[in-house]
């Protein structure tokens, strides 16, 4: 994360080269220069001054200090050359010209080292602002992570700790039990540390989508078989045969169905309907997840992609990375997720992102 | 009759630990080593039906001892490999691996995938024809029937049919494939490989939703059993 925050940081204050710099710079002055030159008999010789002041001043604004320095030097000859009489000499005849002259050049030189001094304080705001930023997502992620990884690490030692030490005393009941809790912590963990892999993925930029053509309603299909067999609610999906082929990237969007599945799961009473739809609507990829559970609150929709955001009073067992990671996967493919309320009740997720599509597997014959 | 033999090579001693247990108190014979050195030697003084790869070993990389044990080792060799690593279990697959499992996995399937594997060593299987559970496929005749209904196949679906169930309980990656029943250069045409695969569990299955016969392995191939 520290990475990706430093990075975004330089690509904002380096926008342009350092060449590119140059090169603006001493266009920025040229064309004043020019400009001036041909109404200077308007304006006169001196006002020439002020305005090229006034460059130097914007070019100091946008640029580092070498090419503010150098637009700051060439404005000072170049004033001096073709505007200060005579013209084109280096000569100055007057005495109060040569102060003159003296005197813009400084305020030139000043000018730009006092606006970059000001450009340098307020990067250090920033980059202090940055890492206060950076510290209060590592304390959210510290303190979310110790508690989810802990919880089910000590369900495990304290269930181990049980089973070793009151084999005798322990029902069978019990100790079934016991072992299903070991079962479910291990699954829990791993899917905790499947998420923060996922999630580093997304936020190092090491993400490099692998585009592939796919059969979505397979995927479909799969990621249901693939889920823990204890939940309590019905899943409906009924294969789309009206479906093309996509190409994306199997991978995120395996978890991408996996995680809405999940939270589906997670945050449903028991026996409720869940329900896939796939659809191929105008170039894009449409599959949406919706239940009948008790819904969001409409406040609440807005955050719900978020990092770490949890809905306040639920139950412990997400770690606020899933959604995230859905939405994160979604945008790598171009696409965005929605997230309604059910007229009917419950909760319905869409995601919807542009794919190629073949309809190569509509055709009978070979 | 003797137990059947296997080889772990893996450097984690609470795997092996746990593979141990799994698979003794399953009537397999088990031999193990940390090392794929070690490996190696255990596995040419003392050939074994099967073998559990590690392929993140710290001395030699898992996939070199693969290389050097494919050399002159025909029978299946299972790879263990973590899990998200594509490219790691297909390079894994395109030097000889039979199968694959990605930690953390269930004992289950460990089991199943061992049965599958060493069934495929001494598969009894001829050149002509093939069975799998509830279904006979008559290879020189181009005949597959399922409960000895004939099925209708397409001569790309029956030719795909064949390649996967010559290489039963065998994880055979898409460029494999593709490579195979359209030939070189056709690598990449994935989207006829999904159509195909399509239709011909929309026939072999009993239910094309939940394959029993075709298994896809996710972003890297698919599994006939």
């Amino acid at each position: 994360m520290t990475n990706a925050g430093t990075k975004l940081n330089l690509v904002n204050t380096r926008k342009y080269s350092l060449l590119n710099q140059y090169f603006i710079s001493i266009s920025l002055v040229l064309l004043t220069s020019v400009a001036c030159y041909f109404s200077s008999q308007f304006i006169g010789y001196r006002t020439v001054a002020l305005l090229l002041l006034v460059t130097v001043s914007i070019v100091a604004m946008l640029f580092d200090i070498l090419p503010v320095l150098s637009a700051a030097l060439l404005s000072a000859l170049i004033w001096n050359f073709f505007f200060i009489p005579p013209i084109f000499t280096f000569h100055i005849e007057s005495a109060e010209d040569l102060l003159m002259f003296l005197l813009y050049f400084f305020i030139a030189m000043v000018n730009a080292v006092l606006t970059i001094k000001i450009r340098r304080e307020e990067a250090k705001v920033r980059d202090k602002e940055e890492k206060e930023n950076i510290i209060k997502l590592y304390n959210t992620l510290l303190n979310s992570l110790s508690h989810e990884l802990r919880t089910p690490i000590s369900t495990i030692i304290g269930a181990v700790d049980n089973l070793k030490d009151n084999k005798e005393k322990l029902s069978i009941t019990n100790q079934t039990e016991l072992l299903n809790q070991i079962e479910i912590a291990g699954t829990r963990l791993n899917r905790q540390v499947e998420n923060l892999l996922n999630m580093s993925r997304l936020e190092t930029g090491m993400l490099k989508l692998n585009l592939d053509w796919c059969d979505t309603n397979e995927l479909i299909n799969s990621v249901i078989q693939k889920l823990p067999i204890s939940y309590k609610q019905t899943i409906i999906f009924e294969p789309n045969e009206n479906l093309p082929l996509f190409k994306f990237d199997r991978g995120l969007i395996e978890q991408v169905l996996q995680n809405l599945l999940h939270n589906a799961i997670n945050y449903t009473p028991e026996n409720s309907i869940i329900t896939i739809v796939a659809t191929h609507q105008s170039g894009a990829c449409v599959i949406s997840v919706s239940d009948n559970g008790k819904g969001i609150p409409e406040a609440e929709l807005d955050y719900l992609f978020d990092k770490f955001y949890r809905l306040p009073q639920t139950k412990t067992g997400g770690s606020g990375l899933g959604l995230s990671i859905v939405k994160g996967y979604i945008e790598a493919h171009n696409g965005i997720v929605k997230v309604e309320n059910n007229t009917t009740g419950g909760v319905k997720f869409i995601v919807e992102f542009p794919a190629e599509a073949s309809y190569l597997n509509n055709l009978k014959n070979e | 009759m003797s137990k059947t033999e296997i080889l772990i090579i893996d450097d984690e001693p609470q795997i092996r630990k746990l593979l141990e247990i799994t698979l003794e108190s399953n009537d397999y014979k088990v031999w193990q080593a940390e090392t794929g050195k070690a490996g190696i030697i255990l596995a040419a003084n003392h050939p074994p039906e099967l073998i559990l790869l590690d392929i993140g070993l710290p001395d030699k990389s898992g996939h070199e001892i693969l290389k050097e044990l494919r050399t002159w080792y025909n029978k299946s060799i299972i790879i263990l490999s973590v899990q998200n690593n594509e490219a790691d279990i297909v390079s894994a697959l395109d030097n000889g691996a039979t199968d694959y499992l990605t930690k953390p996995f269930r004992s289950a399937e460990l089991l199943a995938r061992i049965r599958s594997a060493i069934r495929r060593n001494q598969s009894t299987n001829t050149e002509n024809k093939i069975i799998c559970g509830d279904l006979e496929i008559d290879i020189a005749a181009r005949v597959v029937t399922k409960l000895n209904d004939v099925l209708k196949l397409t001569a790309t679906e029956f030719n795909i049919l064949v390649l996967l169930a010559k290489n039963e309980g065998r994880v055979l990656t898409h460029q494999f494939i593709l490579k195979e029943i359209w030939g070189v250069g056709s690598q990449t045409e994935t989207q006829y490989l999904r159509v195909f695969i399509g239709t011909l569990r929309k026939k072999i299955e009993t239910n094309p939703n939940q394959p029993q016969h075709i298994f896809t392995e996710s972003g890297v191939g698919y599994r006939f059993v």
